[in-house]
């Protein structure tokens, strides 16, 4: 008897002709997803600063972009797991008897809370701010990291 | 001027470079934002350009175009995986014609905390010489 079975359920032995258009259409999806993926939008928060965040086995990376900022004028916390930067960029008044011809920077406050994917060790964060960008190191805790598990 | 210290700042994506030639090595180009203002004397140009070191930076002024160019190298350390990644890092490229002659020999270049600070003094102009005549 023919049994529509949604694709997500592992298969159970007994395959139908529907299940070969499930896995060229998924493979499809997966093809279109790596030439398409550049011209779309990135799904952001769209709260300033932009950051990248990216692991390795021993901890978190936050990268931002901020130039123009010096560090006292940066604001780092970490509460629980979620990592908090906050501060204020200003730019100079360069004066009365000037004329812009272009004005394309901006000046202003700015507040972000990233959530982090684990758990992490607070008191050994590190934050380096280096021709205008930001990256602190987050080492995750040790029940959080990796364990090798050795196979006999 | 108004008081920008109340007012957030918005995240924006860069914009890339719709340059008329190609670039020959690989990876994204971006426009940098830049601030261009003059006074009687000289010409000021502040540009954002996070990432890029010292060492990697060009400028070029030549027949009155100025040409900012910078490297940013990759950001990611060997063994880091992304989880999510916000904004793109890649070079910075400008073009701007200069209008007025520009003394070269004076021109300042300071790159603090990731942005440029350029200061392009203007050539003193020649004083016309004046010139009398005799009557004859």
């Amino acid at each position: 008897m023919f049994m529509r079975r949604p694709f997500y359920y592992p298969t159970m032995g007994f395959r139908t002709s529907f299940d070969e258009l499930e896995r060229m259409r998924r493979n499809m999806d997966r093809l279109l997803e790596g030439f398409g993926s550049r011209s779309f939008l990135p799904q952001t928060a769209g709260v300033f600063p932009l950051v990248n965040l990216t692991e390795d086995k021993d901890g978190y990376y936050v990268r931002a972009e901020l130039p123009g900022l010096k560090s006292n004028e940066l604001d780092i916390s970490v509460t629980g797991n979620t990592l908090s930067i906050s501060g204020e960029r200003k730019i100079a008044n360069e004066g009365e008897n000037i004329r812009y011809h272009r004005r394309e920077r901006e000046a202003g406050t700015f507040s972000r809370i990233i959530s982090l994917p684990g758990e992490v060790n607070a008191d050994r964060i590190e934050a380096e701010l280096k021709n205008g960008i930001l990256k602190v190191h987050i080492p995750k805790a040790e029940k959080a990291k990796p364990k090798q598990i050795t196979v006999r | 001027m108004a008081d920008t210290s109340a007012k957030e700042l918005q995240a924006k994506q860069k914009t890339e470079v719709s340059a008329p030639s190609e670039q020959t090595t690989a990876g994204a180009v971006f426009v940098p934002a830049v601030d261009i203002f003059e006074t009687e004397k000289v010409i000021n140009l502040l540009a954002d350009l996070p990432g890029v070191k010292t060492e990697d930076l060009k400028i070029d002024l030549h027949e009155n175009v100025l040409t900012l160019s910078g490297d940013v190298a990759p950001f990611e350390g060997p063994d880091e995986n992304d989880i999510f990644s916000e904004y793109e890092v890649g070079k910075f490229y400008r073009q701007f014609t200069v209008s007025e002659e520009i003394d070269q020999e004076k021109i300042e270049a300071e790159m603090i905390d990731g942005v440029l600070k350029l200061v392009l003094p203007k050539a003193e102009k020649t004083v016309p010489k004046k010139i009398t005549v005799k009557a004859a």
